[in-house]
């Protein structure tokens, strides 16, 4: 009899069968949303803040260009001299027409080398350019 | 005997009591490793390239145009006047909404234009800055005028009144050609 009463109950757990789906929802929201940084960084910079900015969100039509504190200039995965710039660019414009080039430039950099890039992207009809900056921190 | 062989068959399965484990493990490691990062930043649409061939543009009253000077110290110059970067933005925006009142300002807002000239040698910093101010001024702008004419703020706006609105005060900044200043 004693034994027959504790084979009755068996099933006293939480049913952990749908617990894998679960997670493997979430892991899949979370994959599917994060973007993992496709480049590694040469150049060493830290961005300007900025009040007046906005979001890009059509990604897949930007292209970086980096400028670094030693000057350097880093597209993708390569750092590259200025002349390079406006073949490079020329060559995207084809590709991507609504190319967007997001200049993410070190603040302590000067004008000129910044002028000079724009020069070039005049030059590879990459007009729509975007400052990269980040958000100030409201002021208390 | 029998019994035993029936036993025997049930056992055979996967056990899925570890699957939420590494479930969880990649979870936390997707969490952890990847950063969420918006790209943000201020967008400008450079002028296309200077065919020396052309004809020149058509003269432009001056009053309508305000000059923005920077050297590379960060001081400003706006209409050969000594002024701050902070300032710049109301500059802006009375330049823009004068409407012909101030005589040193723009006739009227579609008229306005924005000439913007920094030294080679100003820092990106201060040139930011300076961008940021001005069009925060045309933000605000923007946003009192949507307020104003469609009783809603600007982010709610439909498509067609914010193009309105974009329309109204449209951002026209020329970047002279940066010089070598003098050392």
């Amino acid at each position: 009899m004693k034994f027959e009463k504790k084979q009755a109950n068996t099933k006293q757990e939480i049913p952990t069968a749908s617990m894998p789906d679960i997670i493997f929802m979430l892991l899949f929201f979370f994959m599917v949303t994060t973007t993992l940084r496709d480049t590694t960084l040469l150049v060493k910079f830290v961005l300007p803040k900025a009040e007046a900015i906005e979001k890009i969100d059509k990604k897949r039509f930007v292209s970086y260009i980096f400028v670094g504190q030693d000057e350097r200039i880093q597209i993708d995965d390569a750092i590259v001299d200025l002349p390079k710039i406006e073949k490079i660019m020329a060559e995207r414009r084809i590709k991507i027409p609504q190319l967007i080039v997001s200049l993410r430039v070190d603040r302590d950099q000067k004008m000129g080398i910044i002028t000079d890039i724009q020069q070039k992207l005049r030059n590879a009809d990459a007009l729509r350019v975007n400052y990269s900056a980040k958000p100030k921190e409201k002021q208390l | 005997m029998a019994l035993m062989k029936k036993r025997k068959r049930e056992t055979p399965e996967i056990p899925s009591a570890s699957m939420a484990d590494i479930a969880f493990l990649l979870l936390i490691f997707f969490m952890v490793t990847t950063t969420i990062d918006v790209d943000t930043g201020i967008g400008l649409v450079l002028p296309p390239p200077v065919d020396p061939n052309s004809p020149p543009p058509p003269p432009i009253k001056q009053r309508n145009v305000l000059r923005i000077l920077v050297n590379s110290a960060g001081q400003v110059l706006v209409n050969d006047e000594e002024s701050s970067i902070p300032m710049i933005r109301e500059i802006v925006k009375k330049h823009t909404t004068n409407n012909g009142a101030d005589e040193r300002f723009a006739e009227s807002s579609d008229k306005a234009l924005l000439s913007v000239k920094v030294d080679r040698q100003t820092s990106y910093d201060i040139f930011m800055k300076v961008y940021d101010e001005i069009n925060m001024g045309y933000l605000e702008l923007r946003k009192s005028y949507a307020r104003q004419t469609f009783g809603s703020p600007y982010e709610k706006l439909s498509d067609a009144q914010k193009k309105a609105t974009d329309e109204k005060f449209k951002k026209k900044i020329s970047f002279a050609e940066p010089e070598q200043s003098g050392k």
